[in-house]
């Protein structure tokens, strides 16, 4: 192996503060939780949100007071997306009628004199239906953080495993707890981009595991820290690329998606940059904190794949 | 010989864009408006049908693009909406009576690419605007009308057997008696189990004697089943009375059912007739009116004039119903013993009593059976409330043989199909009731068109932030790069396009644009370790080749966890994480193949075998 012609940027030696940091943070977001808690969506809730477009900008005020006289007056109204564009929300119902709601506020709305309403969006969730997506929510990312366990495990080290693992644990959290100090709504389309998130801070980290194991068999001198360093300077640059593209089609996402799609981009937007943090200063760190070693990684058979790789690509 | 690829693999890449490009070819042609008419009950359409449809929109000078007979239904192409819905009105006011005319969008994929099943994607509600329920059956009911049939034959049998008891009622999921002395209990006990071999009797002696009778897991199970079958045939028959192009109606889980009608709009509308009810009246035929003259208008007075289902005759029923459908607990088709289709009906206790009562002094006289349904008129009333109207017909008129009990037989229904379908629905009909929906989405499409444009504005936003950051970083390579990730993009079309359960939503498009940014990453790899290949002074054949083959494991490590987590996702998630979970994989898989062995065959054309001094990387 050559010597390593460029200058090693001493992560590592900031581990300790960073950790520091990251358990700050994710206090703070399990104070927010708690406290906060998330702003659960109509998936998750249940209750009726109906989206109507007028023709010019919508009266606000005017709204609520002819669903208060229709007996809704529980109903939050708001704009959405632009000022003709009104989206109201109203809480779960007892009774089988629940589902007629969302028809009876779209009636009052045309016979009051508003001009021409346009219906967009009807949602109706039974509270019973949200329950349910609500555990399956959190049984799917339980089950996809310890399939993963279990791969990495298998393909790496538990050493390693572990670290990425936590390092998950550590972005879906911080992500949670964004939406939570934030205040934003937390619907399915979040959801998927908390998975989606566990998939790219996963990616990140199995690059720089993968370095960090190609790097204790191949350098013959170095302590597992000066390893670490090195690795993660020589997977910086890949790094920062992937983070630039991703955000550059996030921030499109963001800008032009939509007002339905913003949760999810700002989920994800939040999730890179904190994946992408987490991948070096949480895996990594947890790893060199158990006491990973030359003698962990050199004795496994997994170098034979280098062989017959050829004929894969 | 380093950096060449051997002449398969090129064949293969080339087998590959082409096919991806061939299947993605049909979503550029976009959709045709259609009108898509089908016979009423599955009647299937012939050539006269067509011809009929084609005079009639001649007639009303009506253009259309083509018109032709699929599946038995006539399908008419239109150029645009507004002709469309002229011609839906038109053929709605000839002949609404004995068709359902359904709007329709049918892809406009020309022939030679529909032969190949070159189709385009579907389109998940939120994109093409339409509503989805999720219904929920309640399954407390279905048991409860079980225990109950349970009860009334526990009482014919023991009247039979000449045992007599002091009370019976329902306990538990099953049912209990008590006797008043030890021998009937056990005289009892042993009746009954040779005749409810699927019940788990037990007897106490402790206060009073009582024989309980439960239902076991299995026979609980078997009910719940065949109730959601039931309610699931009952419903595809009310959506197909809806006239809605490709519905879904399936089941979810154990007790719930989805349905999905692409492009309805008045959901009010549609929740009427899906909570609507098909039932039978049983009533006597007025014998001494005459149905002829009452069709110019001379009803008698206490009689109503009705059609029969399978001749269109004339007949005069007596006002009076004699028994209503509700009291109807079972129903099952089977032949008589001349071979013809009927249909036997199980009644509850009450309703058995009441019809042993009507029936006793109408031996030798004739009785009908109404069948009614509610169907929507396609008219609004002052306050916007869709308009049904009441169609019955009778399905058949029989002479009383005997008094009639709690179970009996009806004839006339026609083929062996209908006597089956008219058993499906008469149970339903009973069952219908408490289904009760528990989610609804409802999507215009004017928000589904925009969510479509939206979408596809990010993805090119984002396509091209990504194309002009790679050009500017890794140049000549960024290039190739750049290729694969184009060809990346139409192989996603492709294979969602061919893959038969796959919808695209909006979260599946957001997937697509996740798919973009991340796509690159395989490529970002294998040129960060081809640049370090080359600053450690490795010559430019040695560097691609290294490059490529360190970065492999990583890849393949990197994106196997991905797709772990994509399946996962699709395995536990449902709706729209399901949808962002195909295209995720779908990406994964495609982005690998063109960042990997895509850009490496561009590559190792433009540079291997050769003395190539320097990289343009």
């Amino acid at each position: 192996m050559l010597a390593v012609n460029f200058k090693t940027i001493a992560f590592m030696s900031a581990r300790k503060i960073a950790m520091a940091f990251s358990a700050l943070l994710m206090i703070a977001s399990l104070a927010s939780l708690a406290v906060n808690k998330l702003n659960f969506g109509l998936d998750f809730t249940g209750g009726t949100l109906i989206e109507v477009g007028f023709e010019q900008s919508a009266e606000l005020k005017g709204i609520r007071a002819v669903l208060d006289e229709n007996g809704f007056d529980d109903a939050v109204v708001q704009h959405f997306g632009s000022s003709s564009e009104v989206l109201i929300r109203l809480e779960p119902r007892e009774g089988a009628k629940a589902a007629e709601i969302g028809d009876s506020v779209l009636k009052a709305l045309r016979k009051a004199d508003q001009g021409e309403v346009d219906m967009r969006r009807i949602e109706f969730v039974g509270p019973n239906v949200g329950k349910e997506l609500t555990e399956q929510g959190g049984l799917a990312m339980l089950t996809a953080l310890i399939c993963i366990l279990i791969y990495v495990a298998f393909r790496f080290e538990w050493r390693f495993a572990l670290g990425s693992v936590s390092a998950l644990a550590h972005d879906v959290l911080l992500t949670l707890g964004l939406f939570s100090i934030l205040g934003l709504e937390f619907d399915l389309t979040v959801l998927a981009a908390v998975l989606a998130v566990i998939g790219y801070s996963l990616n990140d980290t199995i690059v720089v595991s993968d370095r960090i194991r190609e790097n204790f068999r191949k350098l013959r001198k170095g302590g597992p820290e000066e390893i670490i360093n090195i690795s993660l300077t020589q997977t910086l640059s890949r790094t920062m690329i992937t983070s630039v593209t991703t955000i550059l089609v996030l921030l499109a996402l963001f800008f032009k998606g939509g007002a339905l799609i913003h949760g999810f981009a700002t989920a994800l937007l939040f999730g890179v940059f904190v994946g992408t943090y987490s991948s070096i200063y949480v895996a990594s760190s947890i790893a060199l904190s158990l006491g990973i070693s030359k003698e962990d990684l050199i004795p496994t058979v997994v170098e034979k794949e280098g062989a017959d790789q050829e004929s894969l690509i | 010989m380093l950096n060449k690829y051997p002449l398969w693999k090129y064949l293969m890449l080339i087998f590959i864009i082409c096919a991806g490009f061939l299947y993605a070819l049909p979503n550029l042609y976009g959709e045709d408006p259609a009108l898509q008419i089908s016979g009423l009950r599955g009647v299937q359409l012939e050539a006269t049908d067509l011809d009929k449809v084609k005079g009639e929109l001649d007639k009303a000078g009506l253009a259309y693009q083509s018109a032709g007979l699929v599946n038995n239904q006539v399908e008419v192409r239109f150029a645009d909406t507004e002709e469309q819905l002229k011609a839906k009105e038109a053929l709605n006011h000839a002949y609404g009576e004995n068709y359902i005319i359904a709007l329709n969008l049918t892809p406009a994929t020309p022939q030679w690419l529909a032969d190949l099943n070159a189709n385009p994607m579907k389109l998940g509600l939120d994109l093409r605007g339409g509503v989805h329920f999720l219904m929920e059956v309640d399954m407390s009911v279905a048991i409860k009308k079980n225990q109950e049939e349970t009860v009334s034959s526990f009482r014919t049998d023991l009247r039979e057997e000449k045992i007599r008891y002091a009370r019976i009622g329902e306990f538990g999921n099953g049912v209990k008696v008590e006797f008043k002395s030890e021998e009937d209990l056990t005289n009892a006990k042993r009746a009954l189990k040779k005749k409810h071999g699927d019940l788990t009797f037990d007897d106490s002696t402790d206060e009073g004697f009582f024989l309980t009778a439960l239902m076991g897991e299995q026979k609980v199970k078997e009910i719940k089943e065949s109730s959601l079958q039931q309610n699931i045939t009952i419903i595809r028959n009310r959506v197909n009375a809806i006239g809605v192009a490709e519905p879904v109606v399936m089941r979810q889980g154990s007790d719930r059912i989805v349905v999905e009608l692409p492009g309805v709009q008045d959901t009010a509308q549609a929740k009427r007739i899906l909570g609507a009810t098909a039932t039978l009246e049983f009533r006597m035929v007025d014998q001494n009116g005459d149905p002829y003259a009452a069709q110019s208008g001379r009803v008698p007075a206490g009689s109503e004039l009705y059609y029969r289902r399978d001749n269109g005759q004339p007949v005069l029923l007596k006002r009076r119903v004699m028994l209503t459908g509700d009291h109807i607990i079972d129903a099952a088709s089977s032949f008589d013993e001349y071979g013809s289709p009927q249909v036997n009906i199980d009644l509850d206790s009450k309703g058995g009593s009441i019809f042993s009562r009507a029936t006793k002094d109408a031996i030798g006289k004739p009785m009908a059976t109404l069948f009614i349904e509610y169907k929507p008129t396609g008219k609004r009333d002052k306050d916007g409330n869709p308009v049904f109207k009441k169609v019955a017909d009778v399905i058949s008129v029989a002479t009383i043989q005997a008094r009639l009990g709690s179970s009996f037989r009806i004839t006339g229904a026609g083929s062996p199909q209908e006597a089956h379908d008219l058993a499906l629905l008469l149970k339903a009909g009973a069952l219908i009731a408490p289904i009760q929906i528990v989610e609804e989405r409802t999507v215009g499409p004017s928000l589904g068109q925009e969510n479509i444009d939206l979408g596809m504005q990010a993805i090119q936003w984002g396509f091209l932030g990504v194309l002009l950051f790679m050009v500017a970083w890794y140049k000549g390579f960024g290039m190739v790069a750049n290729l694969a990730l184009g060809l990346n993009l139409v192989l996603i079309v492709g294979v969602m396009s061919m893959i038969p359960g796959a919808t695209l939503t909006l979260p599946g498009m957001a997937g697509i644009v996740l798919t973009v940014g991340m796509a690159v990453d395989a490529n970002v790899l294998i040129f960060e370790r081809i640049r370090e290949e080359l600053r450690d002074g490795r010559g430019p054949q040695q560097a691609i080749h290294h490059g490529y083959d360190s970065a492999f494991s990583t890849i393949a490590d990197a994106n196997i966890t991905t797709f772990i987590a994509a399946v996962i996702l699709y395995a536990v998630g449902t709706g729209p994480i399901k949808g962002f979970a195909v295209t995720l994989a779908i990406g994964i898989a495609t982005s690998m193949f063109t960042a990997i062995v895509g850009t490496r065959a561009v590559i190792n054309l433009a540079y291997g075998g050769r003395n190539v001094k320097k990289l343009s990387i």
